[in-house]
Parts: structure tokens; C-alpha cells; sequence
């Protein structure tokens, strides 16, 4: 009916849609707000595209059928917010150190604790720092549109299959609950050979072990040392960013996700107001888009905007490392900075005595 | 231009339904919209709402602070959603069930949209004569994009539900904007 | 020469690093001769546990999945839901089974799930040293129980298998024991109709195995089969249970 080829959906919806696009074959989850409508839709559709449905009796069932799942070669997902995730870290820690590929999507919620169900971005240390034990990393993607929530959904199973390492969708209550217009591909997707290591039953072949437990001497060290080795590949290859008028801005917003809206909004305004600001938006939380901040002027002044109180604005230190100013606003536990308050931040820096007039 | 809407009213009352045909008539009036539900825990009663942003550019936080419009169906959601009209907004009240008076700086279109409902034969459709009133007073939407959504929403076939939301549209369309 | 005893071909002609009296290696065995003897080798797909059991796919044959402490048949539900045509097990000692894992063990059972579970009970916990679990025996000295397990303050021994009877998805439950010959006979078929009754599709299907741990019940490996023998099959007795 539509007269473009967009359909209204929930970023929870679009993400379902982009992951059973994607050819995930597997889904087991949990109830829990905000991502109900995602696990309502895999229970409703994924059946039709011939994969496997479970609604698991808790989050820690559900992450270790996910990894059952990806060790028969599956393209396998899970989903739940803050304190289901919180739940499931045993399990990607195993994931990670089985050297599976998985998606993981996280629709954060106020915390710590059982917090609330308001949307926030206080995960954002969880996700990026391995909730978990050892020394794993996830390809971490912010989508800040409905939109994105299902193109990088797609990209999160491309990417945890090429390199093996799991990976998340991190949003927010905002981007799991609204609805936009959204574009449907109707690209299959491609699907990697995956039975030099899968468990497919051994006939024909070597059996294969699917395990993360390194006991002899020395072995550990040198799995990690293999580990380390793809992340930095990814760190070279996959970063991903988004930017906006960086050329001679002033003050440089670093936002993603639905902050990254709001921020955008207020770039709009002040630029009618002659103001030289930008944009980083990164899109990649890990690996972080560290190149993006090389970039800035001598004067120019980096201002973090967080649903937190501060845990990106650490990776941003990290790439600035000292060489600009960094200022930080942030609200969390419910509330959502407006544009107002972030105007009033920014002229703040502005008026400031050896600030820019 | 952008249109900041709060649409609330009583769990049950179709507050979200309004919101998604008005957004997705906006749709096809090639505007951006989002559309941002409550998720609390009520689903029976209490109030309900969603906030809807109707723009010609990229929209950036789809959460309201400040409306430009409230359409209100039931007295709590007035008293919960009233100082979030900013100044020289429209608010858009379901007399059958709410009251306002001392419209300082405010633009109110008041008018019994169940009651209207309900002559239609249907309470619940007092929504949509509620849409009828938005989309004649702001004109930002094409009605016939509103009857587009009907079409591809109703169940197949359903011809009756399709002529009575028809109906309440107009019904909303035709009440005096002054 | 007729050939009376042999390494079963899906386990690998390896020591194993079980203490000496220990049932694992039996288990192990008899799981092996199991897929002989039904020719599944080919299509089977085994969970280890976290436990004295870890390392099991170092001694079997065929393909295996580890699992977190306790969610083994999380893991094993997946896999078999992706791979109907697949025979999968899962291989859990008490603390894995009983105690970390009970939810998952309750709810794949509840599902119905079409699987077969070696539960190898020998009511202490070995690699971690001796410690209480769910299964010991009152009055059983552990090394957290040190004056033997309290009813008051540790509660009772945990009657998992008992437990799993009440649920309808539940197909087949039996002990067996390890102590004897005779007893090793009939673990062996009691672990082969598990595996027979998910090649025919009929559910959930476990054989709870009482086994010995000389090294942490302080006797030697003799001493440790008579005292299954005369204790703790009077806790838990031997027989079908469904």
C-alpha cells in the first residue's frame, strides 16, 4: 500500500526481521522489557523460515543454547536487556573462548540492579570490556535508527561468522520500542562453510571438539595469542563510524545510538546559528573508530553526550589521549538528555573565559 | 516542520492505535515520523500514551518534552500530560470524559469524541474521531492517506470495520476547528 | 584365536586421568560399547561436563560439545533440535547435573526433549577436592562437611531421578550401580535403551549411575564398591524408576 517500499516497525522488530533476513536459524530467549516484541516476533515467524524457536527457562539456559546452536553451525541469536544480559556473561565468555560465532542483543534498561525498564546506555563498559571472564572482546554495533537496527543485525551475523567472535547489538529502550519506516532487503544472505569444525556427527572424518578448556601447558597462552590476533584485525578492519561536519567545527559531539539522535538535532539548531559543531557518531563501539578523533582542529573541544555517566567518554580520552580538551554530559536511570539541556552545555563552553566567542 | 504529538487516554482506549495510523498516513504523505510507546507495566487501565513526531527533515529525539499538540481521552491523562503543552499548542480534549478550563496561550478543540463513538454504534472508534479532529485542525496529513491506512490495516474483508473508522474520521473531520 | 576383549572403536586407546578405582573410566567404556554396539559413531554428538568428566572427549571418539558448569543440556537441546537425525547425550556428575545445573536438567526434562543423560552419581564433588554435594549421604564426612552432613544444616540427600519421574516428558529413568561385575551389566543395557529410545523418538531417557570415588571417601577402591553396596544404594536404590 505503501507509495516507497517502507514498512512502520519497532527497532525490536527490526531486528528479528534483520536476523531471520540473515538466515539465523536459531533463537532461544527470555522474557524481559524492552525487547519482548523481539522474542514475540522470533516465536511468531522463525518456525515459517524453517529455524528452531525456544523460549528458554532463564537467560542462562538461553545463551548456552545458543552456543549448542552455533557449535552445530547455526546462525544462532539471543536477546534480552540489562540484567538478562548480566545473567548470560558466563555463557559468552564460553562462547568467546569456544571461538564461536553468535549474536547477542542487548536492549538496555536502567540499572544497576533490577533498575528499571527506562531506556539507558549504562551497559556500554559490559559490553565493551567483556562482561565476562578472560580476555575476550565482542563486535559491538549501536545502531541509531530503526533502519540500522536491522542493516547492522544483518551485518553482526556476517561479521561473528567471518571472524568468530560473537557479537552484539546494543541499543536502548528508545531504539527497541519506537517505530520508523524501515526498508526491507530482499538480499539473501550469504553463508559461510562452516564443517571444518562443527559438531555434525563424525562419520567420514575426525571427530570434532567444540571447547574453550586448555589444560596442558602452555595451550591457553597460545589459543589467546591466536584470539589476540583476529582482534586486531578487527580493530584495523571494522571500525565504523559516522561523522558530521568535523572540517573546522569547534566542538565535536561524540555520541551513538539514540543519543546520537538527540545530538543531532541540536547540531541542526546551533548550525542555523552559525556554530561550528560536529559529529562523531561511532557506530562500532568495539573495535572504537579511534582514527575519527585524529582528525580535529587545534582548538577544537570534544563534548560526550551519554544515557551514563561516563563509560564511552574512556574510549574517547583513550583516542584523544590528551592532545584536546574533553568536557561530558550525561544523564541515566530514566532520563534522557534533552536538546535543551545539551544547548545550554554547549554555550556554557562557548561563553567560558578562554573559551571560543 | 516538525509536529510533536502526545496521544493519551485510558488503556484500553486505542491510544496507540491512533498514533501508528497517524504516523503511517504521514508516511505515505512522504514525511519522517517515529512513533514511541509507553512500555510500562499497565496494560488494563490506568493511562496509556505514545509520542509521535511528524517532520519534513531526519527526526532526532523521538521522546517529548515539550508538545506541540495533546490529544487527551480521559481526565488522568489531562492531569498527567496538560503542563507538557508548550506555549500556543493544541490541545485536542475528549469532552465526553475531560474538562478544561483557563486556556492561557492554548488552542483547545474540546468535543465528545466517545459520545460521537457511540452514535457511530462503536465506543471504540472514539480514537479515530479524534484523528478526524487533529488531522482537519493541522492539516499536515491527507485524509486519504488516513483511509489508505484503514484499507490495509482492517481484516480482509472486514468491509464494516473499514465504513465505521471511515465514518469516525469524518465525523472528527467535520467538528467545528474554528 | 576368538577375540573376547577389545578397546570399543569409539574410545580412543589412551590412559585416562581418573584415580585409580575411580567408575568414570567404566562409564566411559560402557557409553563406547553403547554406540558400537547401536553403529551410531558416526552421527553422535556428546556434552561433557564441567567435573572430573571435563576431559571426556579426550577419551571418546566422536564429536563433543564442553558446556558451562551445569548447562550441559541447554547446550545438548540445541544441538539436537538443529540436528533431529543426530543422537545426543549428555555425560553429568552430580554437581553438574544436581545441583549448578538442577533448572536446566528440570526443564530439558520437562521439554521432553529427546535425549539421553548419564547422570554419575557419587555423591562428592572429586575435582574440586571433596566438597559436599547435593547427593551426599547424611552423616558423609566431605571436606565442607567435615563432621558429616547435618540433615540441619546441609539439608538432605537430593533425589533428582525420583524427582524427574513426576514429569510427563520424562520416558525412561533407572539406577544402576558400578560395584559389581553382575551390576556393570546392567548399567551397560540401562545406558543402551536410553540410546535406543531416542533413535526411536521417544523423549527424555536417564540412567543415574551410582559410581566410586575411593580417593575422596577415604577408602580404598575395594572398600569404596562395598560401600555402595551396603550404604549408599539403601539412599539410592537400584532399579527402574520409570
Amino acid at each position: 500500500m505503501m507509495n516507497n517500499k517502507k514498512i512502520l516497525l519497532s527497532g525490536n522488530e527490526a531486528i528479528a526481521r534483520g536476523a531471520i533476513q540473515a538466515g539465523c536459524g536459531f533463537y532461544a530467549g527470555y522474557p524481559i522489557t524492552p525487547q519482548n516484541e523481539l522474542i514475540g516476533y522470533m516465536s511468531n515467524h522463525l518456525r515459517d523460515s524453517g529455524g528452531v524457536f525456544i523460549q528458554a527457562e532463564s537467560e542462562l539456559a538461553a545463551i548456552n543454547m545458543v552456543y549448542g546452536a552455533a557449535a552445530s553451525g547455526a546462525r544462532a541469536m539471543t536477546s534480552s536487556s540489562s540484567p538478562g544480559i548480566s545473567l548470560m556473561q558466563e555463557g559468552i565468555s564460553y562462547i568467546a573462548g569456544s571461538a564461536l560465532p553468535a549474536v547477542i542483543v542487548n536492549i538496555m534498561r536502567g540499572g544497576p540492579g533490577l533498575g528499571n525498564i527506562a531506556p539507558a546506555q549504562s551497559d556500554y563498559f559490559q559490553a565493551t570490556r567483556g562482561g565476562g571472564h578472560g580476555d575476550y572482546r565482542l563486535i559491538v554495533l549501536a545502531p541509531d535508527s530503526v533502519q540500522e537496527a536491522y542493516d547492522l543485525t544483518r551485518e553482526a551475523f556476517y561479521l561473528s561468522d567471518k571472524y568468530r567472535v560473537p557479537a552484539m547489538i546494543l541499543g536502548d529502550g528508545v531504539l527497541g520500542q519506537m517505530m520508523e519506516p524501515v526498508e526491507l532487503s530482499v538480499k539473501k544472505a550469504k553463508m559461510g562453510d562452516k564443517s571444518g569444525w562443527c559438531l555434525s556427527g563424525c562419520q567420514g572424518r575426525q571427530p570434532h571438539v567444540v571447547k574453550s578448556f586448555f589444560l596442558r601447558e602452555g595451550e591457553l597462552e597460545k589459543f589467546n595469542l591466536k584470539l589476540q590476533k583476529v582482534y586486531r584485525r578487527i580493530e584495523e578492519k571494522e571500525a565504523r563510524c559516522e561523522e558530521m561536519f568535523l572540517a573546522g567545527a569547534e566542538i565535536i559531539l561524540v555520541a551513538y545510538g539514540t543519543m546520537a539522535r538527540i545530538a543531532k538535532s541540536v547540531i541542526m539548531r546551533l548550525r542555523n546559528e552559525g556554530k561550528k559543531i560536529g559529529l562523531i557518531r561511532p557506530v562500532s563501539l568495539w573495535p572504537f573508530p579511534r582514527e575519527a578523533f585524529r582528525a580535529a582542529g587545534r582548538n577544537t573541544e570534544y563534548l560526550v553526550l551519554e544515557m551514563s555517566y561516563g563509560q564511552m567518554l574512556e574510549d574517547v580520552r583513550l583516542a584523544v589521549a590528551g592532545r584536546r580538551k574533553i568536557e561530558f554530559l550525561g544523564r541515566s536511570g530514566g532520563g534522557i538528555l534533552s536538546e535543551g539541556e545539551i544547548i545550554d552545555k554547549i554555550r556554557s563552553l562557548i561563553r567560558k573565559p578562554g573559551g571560543r566567542k | 516542520m516538525t509536529e510533536r504529538i502526545i496521544i493519551a487516554g485510558s488503556g484500553g482506549q486505542g491510544v496507540m492505535l491512533l498514533g501508528k495510523v497517524l504516523v503511517q498516513a504521514a508516511m505515505l504523505g512522504g514525511k519522517q515520523i517515529t512513533w514511541f510507546p509507553a512500555y510500562g507495566p499497565e496494560v488494563r487501565g490506568g493511562t496509556s500514551h505514545c509520542m509521535v513526531v511528524v517532520s519534513d527533515q531526519e527526526i532526532g529525539s523521538p521522546y517529548i518534552g515539550q508538545a506541540d499538540t495533546l490529544i487527551i481521552l480521559n481526565r488522568p491523562s489531562l492531569e498527567k500530560f496538560k503542563s507538557r503543552l508548550k506555549a500556543g499548542g493544541l490541545l485536542i480534549l475528549n469532552s465526553s470524559l475531560a474538562g478544561f478550563k483557563g486556556a492561557k496561550g492554548l488552542k483547545i478543540l474540546q468535543f465528545p469524541f466517545t459520545d460521537i463513538a457511540m452514535n457511530l454504534g462503536n465506543i471504540k472508534v472514539a480514537n479515530m474521531v479524534a484523528l478526524g479532529c487533529f488531522v482537519a485542525a493541522k492539516k499536515i496529513i491527507d485524509p486519504d492517506n488516513v483511509l489508505e491506512v484503514f484499507k490495509s490495516m482492517a481484516p480482509a474483508g472486514n468491509l464494516k470495520i473499514l465504513e465505521i473508522n471511515r465514518q469516525a474520521l469524518k465525523e472528527g473531520e467535520n467538528l467545528n476547528h474554528g | 584365536m576368538h577375540k573376547v576383549f577389545s578397546v570399543p572403536d569409539p574410545l580412543r586407546k589412551t590412559p585416562t586421568h581418573y584415580c585409580p578405582g575411580c567408575g568414570h573410566g567404566i562409564a566411559h567404556r560402557l557409553v563406547a560399547e553403547v554406540i558400537q554396539d547401536l553403529g551410531i559413531r558416526g552421527k553422535t554428538i556428546a556434552v561433557a561436563p564441567v567435573g572430573c568428566a571435563v576431559v571426556a572427549y579426550d577419551y571418546w571418539k566422536f564429536d563433543c560439545s564442553e558446556a558451562p558448569h551445569g548447562r550441559a543440556l541447554a547446550v545438548a537441546t540445541a544441538i539436537k533440535r538443529m540436528q533431529p537425525e543426530k543422537i545426543v547425550f549428555t555425560y553429568q556428575g552430580d554437581g553438574d547435573l544436581a545441583a549448578i545445573g538442577t533448572n536446566e536438567t528440570i526443564h530439558a526434562a520437562n521439554r521432553g526433549e529427546n535425549l539421553s543423560v548419564v547422570f554419575i552419581n557419587n555423591a562428592i564433588y572429586g575435582m574440586t577436592g571433596g566438597q559436599l554435594a547435593p547427593t551426599t549421604l547424611l552423616g558423609q564426612k566431605t571436606s565442607t562437611s567435615a563432621a558429616g552432613r547435618d540433615k540441619k544444616l546441609h539439608g538432605y540427600p537430593l533425589k533428582i531421578s525420583e524427582m524427574l519421574a513426576l514429569l510427563p516428558g520424562v520416558c525412561y529413568l533407572e539406577r544402576v550401580s558400578l560395584h559389581n561385575p553382575g551390576e556393570v551389566l546392567k548399567a551397560k543395557s540401562a545406558i543402551r535403551r536410553a540410546f535406543q529410545n531416542q533413535l526411536e523418538g521417544l523423549g527424555f531417557s536417564l540412567v543415574e549411575v551410582l559410581s566410586p570415588c575411593p580417593t575422596y571417601w577415604g577408602l580404598s577402591p575395594r572398600e569404596a564398591l562395598d560401600w555402595i553396596r551396603d550404604v549408599m544404594q539403601k539412599e539410592f536404590p537400584l532399579g527402574r524408576i520409570k
